[in-house]
């Protein structure tokens, strides 16, 4: 599952804006196959972590009810324009991806 | 790589998961083994009072005109609500988006690391009409606002 995340990191004013978009069922499990009316297994980013210097700025945790191909923006302070960041998800049923993104 | 052929992809991917999820399902894999901190609990209770005090342990919430909750009026669609959450206060420690008239009524936490700004953005669903309410979580003490999304399709459906 490689290249999931789109990631956008913007420093202005000492306050880094970062944009992000991840592609993923996000299934609740509460909904049903609309052929074979069985149940869609739940299937959905839990956390999402985003990490700077070694430091986590944000953890997000996520149930089913984030939207599919989840959007997730946040600002944090205290870092510059060049420095890395590495964005993280995982999912329930372990799956997981990462992006590291250069701050602009 | 066209959208079609990434559907395929996609559809093998999700066959492959769904052997884990038999897996899980048959209790060899539970998730919480594989993510011990998400909190199950809190999330799949249905009213938000119970679910923030499986969060926080505590529900008491006061209404504050510092937070501001930007989310549309109408939701044409309630697959997709855009919601955004931010406050003029200091340290603040989580923030909750909540939609109290979904099966679940807690949507998502954002736990703010160091340096972190108080304002969190993204996109939700929402089953029916109902109150976006966000939660700020502030040495334990929680404070909230809310704002009514009309939803004309409902976005959890079955």
């Amino acid at each position: 599952m490689a290249k999931s995340i789109k990631i956008r990191a913007k420093v202005k004013d000492g306050v880094t804006e970062v944009k992000s978009l991840m592609t993923h069922p996000m299934e609740t499990g509460a909904r049903k196959d609309s052929k074979t009316g069985e149940k869609i297994p739940a299937h959905f980013i839990q956390e999402v972590t985003c990490e700077v210097g070694g430091k986590t700025v944000m953890t997000a945790l996520w149930s089913g009810g984030v939207s599919k191909n989840p959007y997730l923006s946040f600002k944090f302070k205290g870092a510059d324009k060049g420095d890395q960041l590495t964005l993280k998800w995982v999912d329930n049923q372990g799956g997981s991806d990462s992006v590291e993104a250069a701050i602009s | 790589m066209s959208a079609d052929s990434k559907r395929r992809l996609f559809l093998k991917g999700s066959m492959a998961v769904g052997t884990l999820s038999v897996a899980a399902g048959a209790g060899l894999l539970s998730p919480r083994d594989v993510l011990a901190a998400w909190p199950e609990a809190a999330f799949e209770t249905k009213e938000l009072s119970a679910a923030l005090n499986e969060l926080w342990g505590g529900s008491d919430l006061e209404e504050s005109a510092e937070i501001e909750v930007k989310a549309p009026d109408i939701a044409e669609n309630g697959a997709v609500v855009p919601v955004t959450v931010s406050t003029s206060m200091d340290g603040v420690e989580s923030i909750a988006i909540a939609a109290p008239n979904n099966p679940s009524a807690l949507v998502a936490d954002f736990k703010l690391g160091e340096g972190a700004l108080p304002y969190a953005s993204t996109r939700i669903k929402m089953g029916e009409t109902g109150d976006v309410v966000a939660v700020v979580n502030k040495g334990g003490k929680l404070y909230s606002a809310r704002k009514q999304v009309k939803v004309t399709i409902g976005g959890c459906g079955g």
